[in-house]
């Protein structure tokens, strides 16, 4: 039964990314993908990262996914109609994907054969979201990189709003 | 549980899609697509291996979470960009985009 | 003080700068007035820092301090699944110690007279004022995170900031460019600098990688303080290589030194670095940068010299360090006797001091080179602040007199300055004397006589290589002392003596107390410096425990180091040759000042080898031929021409056209069936090949998948090669 589910949601994820890389229409790049961070945010909950498949929804989704579609009506002219979606160089850069796809399959094929049954999964601790939520506020664990992550987010918003602010030539 | 080098493989494809993307697509935002893509790569890697290998430590999740800040923060700022840089030539193709040119 | 809290003030002392730097970048970069104040309270802070540690470290005791280091370490890297930490923090050692003083003493003296220096509140006042502030708040970061290191990773850090920092204050005039094409710009010399110094740093870094594979640690209490480690290291041998892995890490980690401390064949990038405002060429010569080469190889000399007793034959390091470090220092001194450029003389007596320090560690002399690091560093900043002080009158002169023509930084310019500039002058004199080691009152004395006593007790109690490695030593760098007298003295000649040899000199006039007062603080150490070190025993006399600095900073090795004998013979040696050259220098220059229009009286005698020690025996002209023309010409030919344009071009017009081929050839046998498609891709192969026709530059996106592209190959290499 999960690899069922397994395999829906992996489909889904990489069907959408495979859309987003190729779709000439924007709007429908985009709308792929909110379909593959759904397809990650369901192989979350085969993990049994529950935090983590919510953060995917309302972050990913909710946020990003949202940003993207407001840039994509931003910055396009919707007389110019379908362009050229890739470069001159996409049969470069397809040659140069599939050979690193190859190189990754290869090594995790060394260190996680590839099989059929996972063996020996470890037991989950009693309630890892609550531990994650410690850990981040932990004096001795993430509180400093989780601080500094504030501040990133901060820094970029009050960075993107100067960036992005009409330039009145005066 | 299906076996980690599944999402292992599942998670290198995506990256790999990703990669793909960031070489050969036209379009700005289409490129921020294209790594938004990749990053979840990433976060999908470190929640499987947390889940397979250290599943009593936050360890993966945190990294996960700091993943997510920083594409959200790269998001902003590279959304911000390209509306400025449209503003300026009324077009936002990668290609073009050669003004460090020599 | 609490020892807890005391143990946090190692780690503290770069914050201050460092916070200086981003203050000023980010938010006072307008407000000049704050800016130099932020950048120069930081290095007050600093030093006061250092100096609290260094009451603490006194009370404590040398042996308790080189055992229990003031510092703290963190876990912060994990290694092999959470079972191994690499460890990162700060300490303080005797060593440590000395460099906490003079280090931030130097730095702020440098620092608050470039407030006069960069024009503040006159009309000269430079364009991007804060910003040199801002780079100099960096640099002095960089210098002290690599003395409070306790790690090499740490160090290297520190190490690498500074090579940075240098490129960017060398160019800080970017924009300069001289009439003479063939005179070195700002630019240039930057570049330079950066290159050159990247060389040894490169070898440096497999030398620290080498280590941490051997040791699985970098952390200097770990190794250096280890014996069992130290001697595993000497006696395990290099597959292959007849040399032990202690060695080649050595030969290795002095590379870095040779490339940062500009030691011969990697000294070029030092004279070119004076074109660069003034306080940074003193910054580079004195207090950081090139301190920062020798301080590193004093702090691993326990791992360069291991497998060495005192008195036996030396290692492969030390072998390496001697031979090179006394040949810099003589070659470095001639070159020094036919140079004009004010500064240009000074840069090439630094690669010779440099040169001594290396060589006195060569012969084992660890207590005698760190304190000639320390001692040298004071009276070269000294030396270097003042020649930025007559400079700046010269240019005044010039200002002064409409002349903008005349060479304001050429000796042959100057002369009669002694009158117009008291100030300078007479601290000027003091930092020359040091320089020159002048008997009983310098500190430059105390120092150079400590490495000529040390390098004649090798010469005659060494046993196996030493006695020959010393002999060697000794000799060179006895004739360097007379040269450098020499040279000294022709320099005070030419810019103070005599009269006025053009308007610029006449109209020359003091600089402002911003500039005056670092100059007298360095004066003072300049001669005091010295009275650290004076031996137990010195001219037989019982002295008692006198030799502070011995006994301080010899508390870091494990194995203290005996202080030798006292001899008459190098320390009469020692005083011979500096009044021979200091006698020498009066004769010439002083008794008879040269008047406007005559030519250096040394290029009569001299003859042809003038022309060739005023051009530095060619090295620059050497290494334009063999290095540097090679890789534009391989830049161009192989890489442009060749790859560019012959294998990438060409793949892609053999797969259009075998494409484009098919197609055709498709095409006649079935127009219908298969005619979009294969027309399709013809046409996107060919739209390929024109692309690629244009020469490629500014795509982004083709330079990613260009270099993940070599990358795969590699890897793919890498994995072809192991599953052989």
């Amino acid at each position: 039964m999960t690899y069922v589910v397994f395999g829906l949601f992996g489909i889904l994820t990489l069907g959408g990314g495979i859309l987003v890389v190729t779709s000439r229409n924007l709007v429908r790049a985009a709308a792929s993908l909110v379909l593959s961070f759904f397809g990650i945010a369901g192989l979350y909950v085969l993990l049994e990262a529950g935090f983590m498949a919510a953060a995917q929804i309302l972050i990913y989704i909710g946020a990003i996914a949202i940003l993207i579609i407001f840039a994509v009506m931003l910055t396009q002219r919707v007389a110019a109609g379908n362009r050229v979606a890739m470069n001159s160089q996409w049969p470069w850069a397809l040659l140069v994907s599939a050979l690193t796809f190859a190189l990754l399959v290869y090594i995790i094929n060394i260190v996680w054969p590839l099989g059929i049954r996972a063996e020996n999964v470890p037991v989950l601790a009693a309630d890892p979201t609550r531990g994650l939520g410690m850990a981040l506020v932990d004096w001795g664990q993430y509180v400093l990189p989780f601080e500094v992550a504030s501040i990133l987010l901060l820094g970029a918003m009050v960075g993107s709003i100067f960036i992005a602010r009409e330039q009145h030539d005066d | 549980m299906v076996p980690l080098s599944w999402y292992l493989i599942t998670s290198a494809l995506l990256f790999c899609i990703g990669l793909y993307g960031v070489f050969a697509r036209r379009n700005a935002v289409a490129v921020l697509m294209s790594i938004e893509l990749m990053l979840n790569a990433v976060n999908l890697n470190l929640v499987a291996f947390w889940r397979f290998q250290t599943p009593t430590r936050p360890v993966g999740l945190a990294f996960a979470v700091f993943v997510l800040v920083v594409a959200a923060a790269e998001a902003a700022v590279g959304l911000a960009l390209i509306l400025s840089i449209y503003r300026q030539r009324k077009h936002i193709v990668v290609e073009d985009l050669d003004l460090l040119k020599l | 003080m609490d020892r807890e809290l005391l143990n946090l003030l190692p780690i503290l002392v770069p914050i201050p700068p460092l916070a200086a730097f981003f203050l000023i970048v980010l938010f006072t970069n307008r407000v000049r007035w704050l800016s130099h104040t932020i950048a120069v309270l930081a290095t007050i802070i600093s030093l006061g820092f250092g100096v609290v540690l260094l009451v603490n470290g006194l009370s404590m005791g040398a042996h308790d301090l080189a055992h229990h280091p003031i510092g703290n370490t963190i876990e912060w890297l994990p290694i092999d699944g959470f079972s191994n930490w690499l460890q990162m923090g700060a300490m303080t050692d005797p060593l440590t110690m000395g460099m906490l003083f003079f280090v931030p003493t130097a730095i702020f003296c440098i620092i608050f007279y470039s407030i006069g220096y960069m024009g503040y509140g006159t009309e000269h006042e430079d364009r991007d004022y804060s910003r040199f502030f801002a780079f100099l708040s960096l640099f002095a970061a960089g210098m002290f995170t690599l003395v409070v290191a306790d790690n090499l990773l740490l160090l290297f850090v520190g190490w690498e900031v500074m090579g940075l920092c240098s490129y960017l204050l060398i160019g800080f005039w970017y924009d300069k460019n001289y009439d003479d094409p063939d005179k070195t710009t700002p630019r240039q010399a930057a570049v330079k600098a950066f290159i050159t110094t990247r060389i040894g740093d490169v070898i440096m870094l497999l030398g620290i990688a080498y280590l941490y594979t051997q040791t699985g640690t970098l952390s200097f209490a770990a190794i250096l303080r280890d014996e069992q480690v130290l001697h595993q290291l000497a006696t395990t041998l290099v597959p292959g290589m007849g040399i032990s892995i202690a060695g080649l890490i050595g030969l290795l980690l002095f590379a870095g030194t040779v490339g940062k401390s500009a030691q011969f064949p990697l000294h070029v990038w030092l004279p070119d670095a004076m074109e660069g405002p003034t306080p940074v060429s003193a910054m580079i010569h004195s207090a950081a940068m090139v301190s920062a080469g020798v301080y590193m190889i004093v702090r691993m000399f326990p791992l360069l010299s291991a497998g060495w007793e005192h008195g036996g034959p030396p290692t492969a390091p030390m072998v390496a360090m001697g031979l090179i470090g006394a040949f810099t220092a003589l070659f470095a001194s001639t070159i020094a006797l036919a140079q004009n450029d004010v500064k240009r003389v000074l840069a090439y007596s630094t690669i010779a001091q440099l040169g001594y320090m290396v060589a006195a560690l060569g012969i084992g002399a660890y207590i005698a080179a760190a304190f000639h690091l320390i001692t040298h560093a004071f009276f070269k900043a000294l030396l270097f602040l003042g020649s930025g002080s007559i400079i700046h009158g010269m240019e005044h002169g010039a200002h002064h007199a409409n002349d903008h023509h005349t060479d304001a930084q050429d000796m042959l310019n100057m002369g009669g300055l002694r009158t117009k500039m008291p100030w300078t002058f007479w601290t000027f004199l003091i930092g020359g004397l040091a320089l020159s080691g002048l008997p009983l009152v310098t500190a430059g004395f105390w120092s150079k006589d400590e490495i000529l006593a040390e390098s004649f007790y090798a010469m005659t109690h060494g046993a196996g290589g030493l006695a020959p490695l010393g002999a060697w030593v000794f000799i060179l760098l006895a004739v360097s002392a007379a040269l450098t007298a020499f040279y000294t003295m022709r320099q005070i000649g030419l810019i103070f003596w005599g009269k006025p040899r053009t308007k610029l000199s006449k109209h020359a006039h003091e600089s402002s107390w911003t500039m005056i007062l670092p100059l007298v603080i360095l004066a003072f150490f300049a001669i005091t410096a010295g009275w650290m070190g004076i031996p137990d025993d010195f001219m037989g006399l019982e002295l008692g425990e006198i030799n502070f600095f011995h006994h301080f900073a010899g508390a870091s090795l494990v194995v203290h180091p005996e202080g030798i004998t006292f001899n008459w013979i190098p320390l009469l040696t020692s005083v011979f040759v500096v009044l021979l050259g200091l006698g020498g220098g009066y004769l010439i220059y002083w008794k008879e000042p040269v008047k406007a229009g005559e030519p250096d009286p040394l290029v009569k005698p001299l003859g042809r080898l003038y022309t060739v020690l005023h051009n530095k025996y060619y090295f620059d002209e050497f290494y334009q031929a063999a290095f540097v023309e090679p890789t534009k010409w391989v830049a161009a030919k192989v890489v442009y021409e060749w790859m560019d344009r012959g294998i990438i071009d060409g793949i892609l017009h053999f797969v259009g056209r075998t494409t484009g081929g098919i197609a055709t050839y498709v095409r006649l046998f079935d127009v219908h069936v298969i005619n979009g498609g294969v027309d399709w891709l013809k046409d996107r192969f060919l739209d390929g090949a024109r692309e690629f026709r244009t020469i490629q530059a500014g795509k982004i996106q083709e330079y990613m998948w260009l270099s993940l592209l070599i990358g795969c190959a590699f890897a793919y290499l890498l994995i072809f090669v192991l599953s052989r």
